[in-house]
């Protein structure tokens, strides 16, 4: 017993102090109520968002044909007589922009993740990865003013033909807001793949180069997949910078130089404007907002399947 | 310090891999290496003893430069392999790393399959022929005593493999470039006393076609295995002679200390 030669007993302090622990056990057991009650109202919350969403949708229906919806190439609610609601205008919007955006993120992105994980110093590192969270926290209005008023501009100078409001700039500019999303988060899978297997490389004769593109990368592979997948749905879920700098004409095609209208910019235009309650307008903003909410869950499912079927566990 | 190195009595008249003149080695501040003078016969199992941080895995880490990963590290001295000086800048790293194999302490095969595992360095030296390459990974397993244990599951990941196979499939990987030279460091060190067994074995076939140099911590081990040992000690060569003599008649008082088990 460690207590014989001391002045005091261990053993009996703990005793004392159990004594005065009756608060402390109530607190034991109410925490995992107060935890399972959080848990609850977050996962109601969502449920009650995805039934209104579901709910509004079918009120929707029954007043636009789903065929009409899905097959219909034009999109004219606003029309005087009886509104034309065919969705793949508003498709063949978002799908421009975000096509652009992952033209433009996808390679920068990733060259940017291999570099700052497999060549950059630690010092360079450490400056750089703050810089990266940074320009993600960014207000995506200023990235729509600064598409209008300085990618726009910029892009007329070399493509004449081009319209004030288009899918190249917006597009563009989304691509530049999700890059660092890309880089940050691919880097971060990047740097937990083990120095063991870059060793292994490097101790065959692979040159820096190769253990990047043949070892690093494809160990990574699956936490890429989703930091790309994750910037694509931001890209689709994008709303100011297209409605800012994308113009309000739904069109249907695949033309980037004119005039488009996004899904989401479409959403914005009509709770903004004076749509009045039960109208089908007001409904057709939830069926367009449950086309975005099936486009993004198709994205998170084939990032899955592609992430499990390309794993390299380790 | 007069370090017992010059006259090893040698009947074989085997031809140098390696010849270390007055290498010295520093980390920072640290001088890890003194004076290394060290000659390596070709086709000869070369055993690397001594106590903990007495500086064997710097040593066999620089022998194919994998020492230049660590920032901070000065060498000074000359370490030629196959008469060419490897510590000068104009020495191609890659190239050394394509004669010069290593085995690792802990078993470290790529995220892939046994059968991508091997054929990594074929390919990225620029062999794509299927056919080609089927042959070396075959020859590569068989090698390195596992390929009855894998031919029916090739394109598994390899990090289904037990420790003892994931070595030895790492040993594969290093066969599959024919290197000249292969470096072991404490390549048993993680694994359990039967897989030890296969791989010392291995060692001992090895050498037929390769130079092997290995450092363990395990005495018994280089007894076995090695043909000459050098005894390391705070980053000094104490002894270098044949292995029977290391154990039998050492000539150092320190290494009869080491060897008898009275430290390290
Ligand atoms: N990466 C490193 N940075 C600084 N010092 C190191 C590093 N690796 C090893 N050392 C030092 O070099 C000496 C030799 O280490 P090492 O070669 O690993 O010994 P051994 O393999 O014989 O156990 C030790 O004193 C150790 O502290
Ligand atoms: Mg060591």
């Amino acid at each position: 017993m460690v207590s014989e030669k001391g002045s005091f007993s261990i053993q009996k302090l703990i005793e004392e102090k159990k004594k005065n622990k009756s608060a402390h056990t109530i607190i034991e057991k109410l925490v995992p109520f107060i935890l399972l009650f959080t848990a609850v109202l977050s996962v109601l919350t969502t449920l009650g968002i995805v039934f209104t969403l579901i709910f509004e949708t079918f009120t929707f229906f029954s007043k636009v044909s789903f065929i009409e919806f899905i097959t219909e190439k034009k999109w004219y609610p606003f029309s005087e007589t009886k509104g034309t609601y065919g969705i793949l205008p508003l498709v063949s919007g978002t799908l421009r922009v975000t096509l652009i955006a992952i033209i433009v993120a996808v390679p920068i992105g990733l060259a940017s993740a291999v570099f700052l994980s497999e060549y950059a110093s630690e010092r360079t590192r450490r400056i750089i990865k703050p810089i990266l969270e940074v320009l993600a926290g960014i207000p995506t209005i200023v990235y729509g003013f600064f598409a209008l008023t300085f990618v726009t501009p910029i892009l007329r100078q070399f493509i004449p033909t081009l319209e004030i409001f288009n899918a190249l700039s917006p597009g563009i500019v989304i691509g530049i807001m999700i890059t660092p999303m890309i880089a940050s988060l691919s880097e971060d899978a990047m740097t937990s793949v083990p120095n063991s297997m870059r060793e292994g490389a490097l101790a065959l004769g692979s040159t820096k180069f190769e253990v990047s593109m043949k070892v690093v990368l494809p160990a990574a592979i699956s936490g890429i997949v989703s930091s790309i997948v994750l910037a694509i749905s931001r890209a689709i879920g994008e709303t100011m910078i297209v409605a800012v700098a994308g113009g309000s004409t739904p069109t249907w095609g695949w033309d980037v130089t004119s005039s488009i209208q996004t899904m989401t910019a479409y959403i914005v235009q009509v709770s903004t404007g004076d749509a009045g309650y039960g109208t089908t307008i007001y409904y057709s903003i939830y069926a367009v907002g449950m086309t975005l909410f099936v486009f993004t869950l198709l994205m998170n499912l084939l990032a899955q399947y592609i992430s499990k079927r390309f794993r390299e566990e380790y | 310090m007069a370090s017992v190195i010059e006259h090893i009595s040698d009947e074989t008249n085997r031809e140098n891999v390696y010849k270390t003149k007055e290498l010295n080695l520093w980390y920072g501040e640290n001088h890890a290496l003194k004076n290394i003078n060290l000659d390596i016969n070709e086709n000869e199992v070369t055993a690397i003893i001594g106590p903990s941080g007495c500086g064997k895995s710097t040593y066999i880490k620089t022998l194919n430069r994998m020492i230049e990963l660590i920032p901070g590290v000065k060498t000074s001295g000359e370490i030629s392999y196959r008469g060419r000086n490897i510590l000068d800048r104009s020495y191609k790293v890659e190239d050394l790393r394509t004669k010069v194999g290593m085995v690792f302490q802990k078993p470290n095969p790529f995220p892939k399959s046994i059968y991508e595992n091997v054929v990594y360095g074929p390919k990225i030296h620029g062999i794509r022929d299927k056919k080609i390459l089927d042959e070396i990974v075959e020859k590569s397993l068989k090698g390195a005593a596992i390929w009855d244990e894998v031919k029916d599951r090739l394109n598994q990941n390899a990090y289904g493999l037990s420790g003892g196979q994931q070595q030895r499939l790492c040993i594969a990987r290093c066969l599959a470039i024919e290197p000249d030279v292969i470096l072991m460091d404490e390549p048993t060190s993680a694994l359990d006393p039967i897989s030890t067994l296969k791989v010392e074995e291995l060692v001992q076939e090895l050498k037929q076609n390769f130079s092997i140099i290995i450092v363990t911590h395990n005495m018994q081990q280089a007894a076995r295995i090695s043909d000459k040992t050098a005894f390391f000690l705070s980053g000094e060569v104490i002894e270098f002679n044949l292995t029977n003599k290391i154990f039998s008649t050492p000539s150092d008082k320190r290494t009869e200390d080491y060897i008898t088990g009275r430290f390290g």
